[in-house]
């Protein structure tokens, strides 16, 4: 069994509370910080840790704080992107609603780190019950002296504020978030200015997921060498992962990444295998913007080595035969699943959520919406295959922010690995109406071709 | 539309989150609220009085209201039934979910019953995709959903009309 940072006492019960998790030894690398640390200090654990941000992206934390600039006289804010929105992630949810004080404390840590006196959790505005139960863990901490002005006599004053959104995917990226925030639409800027420049209100800012913040709790008590021990390689530390779809244990998990795909899947310790007893088709493990894989590749990349729960491993063969960890939304689909019907259910959420700034994206999104629900329905003519292939094409690197990517993505891997069945649903359309295109050959051991 | 002085208070603790002469950062928490007191919807009326709260245009808000999925621009029923249909939730059967309703109350999405009791959405990824199926019911979230849970759902909707 893995080692688990932050979930470890997410089950003591009464841990919401700020008296249980203190007692539980809460709050001790906000002592710690304030006390015995320079902000730069903990900035350079954060480094040192090599922790990457957990909201999707993978960007280091550490080299992300240290962009923030500094200008004599301006505020500067910490923003924590709790609008978790990726299909397949409830991660973000999860510790909020069962271990909140641990967002807090990490919040804590890290707006001294970068100079934050009032910082702000975004969060989606579906999240209703979770806003109210971190504002209560918020004035716990408050009237416990953890929030507001000279916080343990270190002079350093932070008050933290919940922001609720309004139903909109796209306010997970950060600059739709600032300006969601500054109570506007949720149209993404032109970068640069990045917010570590001008942020919020024209401030430096810095923005960074819910998960990461927490894992600057364990990194600050622990150091940051201590945390770099964990996992492998550049994928250090432990991640949640939030497993969906087809198994017999959906759930949330924090593992330390060194465990394969395959253990993650059929372990009773995570996923406990493919639900009703049926075989694994086809898996999308990094949320739903991250490339679907059939199952022989996602159990082993195309080299032949047991894929690993990593960035690297997941991203081994780029997007011709890998994928991503992406958020950690980890969908699995079973034998009995139609992936032509998947794919339009993806599409059409980010025609859904698509802001209409850029047209390649909010036209081809639609598109592409369009095209796979006529070939889903027996409709669609082998032409509208390659069409599809074009459209994404023309989206994909040429919008304002990643969603337009995130769309294109998801058609793309399709397409790559399961165009035998978008082609079956062409040329059998009434067959497309009543059965499903079934496991074919997508769990069959691929041959791996050697070099000399 | 006009807050009471209590109302009112609670408005101010809204604008309060944000620094001085940012007071447009409170708009979509006001929007929730102002929905909130206004039978679940946002009229032209209750946006423009959000309007004069914060001392911003109308049209400011108007534009914030049209963006986000959780604001209602029409009178919706006393009970909203929003069922999740992404991907996660398609897997584990939100279509039979959807359809069930349609059995029960005759209402296909988007449609409220001619007794004003219910409205049925569907909606895109609530972040509930390992208790799926699900749906939103106002604040709250009722998960992995049969058709005896959502006889029971509408059960609850029905006491609503006393």
């Amino acid at each position: 069994m893995g080692r688990k940072l932050l979930l470890e006492k997410a089950h003591v019960e009464g841990i919401r509370h700020y008296d249980v998790y203190r007692r539980e030894g809460g709050y001790r690398s906000v002592e710690k910080a304030l006390k015995t640390m320079s902000p730069d200090q903990v900035t350079e654990e954060v480094k040192k840790s090599g922790l990457r941000g957990r909201g999707g992206a993978g960007f280091p934390a550490g080299m992300k704080w240290s962009f923030l600039a500094k200008p004599e006289g301006v505020p500067r804010y910490l923003v924590v992107n709790a609008d978790e929105s990726e299909p397949g992630t409830f991660k973000d949810r999860y510790l909020m609603e069962f271990i909140p004080h641990l967002l807090i404390e990490g919040m804590i840590c890290a707006s001294y780190a970068l100079g934050s006196n009032r910082s702000y959790i975004y969060i989606r505005g579906e999240y209703w019950w979770v806003k109210e139960i971190l504002e209560q863990a918020i004035q716990e901490a408050r009237n416990a002296g953890m929030l507001g002005k000279n916080i343990l006599g270190s002079g350093f004053d932070c008050d933290i504020f919940v922001h609720p959104g309004a139903g909109a995917y796209i306010c997970g990226e950060e600059t739709a978030l600032l300006e969601s925030l500054e109570g506007k639409r949720g149209n993404p800027r032109l970068k640069p200015p990045f917010p570590a420049v001008k942020g919020l209100w024209g401030c430096p800012t810095v923005v960074n997921n819910v998960e990461t913040i927490s894992a600057v709790v364990p990194i600050v008590n622990d150091g940051g060498d201590e945390y770099a021990k964990l996992g492998t390689g550049k994928s250090t530390g432990t991640k949640l992962i939030s497993a969906c779809g087809n198994i017999n244990k959906p759930g949330v998990y924090e593992i330390e990444m060194n465990i394969s795909v395959e253990e993650f899947i059929y372990s009773d310790e995570y996923c406990g295998g493919i639900a009703n007893g049926k075989r694994l088709k086809a898996c999308i493990p990094g949320g739903s913007s991250v490339p679907i894989l059939p199952a022989n590749l996602l159990l082993k990349t195309a080299k032949g080595d047991a894929r690993m729960m990593t960035y690297e491993s997941l991203s081994d063969g780029g997007f011709a035969t890998g994928t991503m960890m992406g958020s950690g939304g980890f969908i699995v689909m079973d034998e009995d699943q139609c992936v032509v019907k998947h794919t339009y259910t993806l599409a059409r959420f980010y025609r859904h959520e698509s802001c209409g700034q850029c047209s390649p994206c909010r036209e081809g999104t639609g598109w592409m919406e369009k095209i796979l629900l006529n070939i889903e329905n027996g409709k669609g003519k082998m032409s509208d295959i390659d069409l599809l292939w074009d459209i994404q094409r023309k989206i994909e690197g040429n919008t304002i922010c990643p969603l337009g990517d995130a769309a294109a993505w998801p058609v793309a891997a399709a397409i790559r690995h399961f165009r035998d069945e978008f082609e079956w649903h062409v040329t059998n359309p009434s067959d497309a109406l009543s059965r499903n295109y079934g496991l074919a050959n997508y769990a069959k051991p691929l041959e791996v071709v050697t070099t000399a | 539309m006009k807050f009471s002085d209590d109302k009112l208070k609670q408005v101010d603790e809204l604008v309060a989150h944000y620094p001085e002469g940012k007071q447009k950062s409170a708009l979509i928490p006001l929007l929730h609220f102002v929905q909130k007191e206004n039978g679940g919807w946002l009229s032209t009326e209750a946006m423009d009085y959000a309007a004069e709260l914060l001392a911003i245009t109308p049209i400011e808000v108007y534009e914030v209201a049209t963006f986000y999925s959780m604001f209602n621009l029409q009178p919706v029923g006393k009970t909203i039934f929003e069922v999740c249909q992404t991907g996660p939730c398609m897997l584990n059967g939100s279509d039979g979910i959807v359809a069930y309703i349609y059995e029960k109350l005759g209402i296909r999405p988007g449609e409220t019953t001619a007794d004003g009791l219910f409205t049925l959405k569907t909606a895109e990824c609530l972040g509930a995709c390992g208790y799926a199926p699900m749906m939103q019911i106002g604040p709250s979230y009722r998960e992995k959903l049969t058709k005896e849970k959502v006889d029971a759902l509408i059960e609850e909707g029905r006491k609503k009309l006393n």
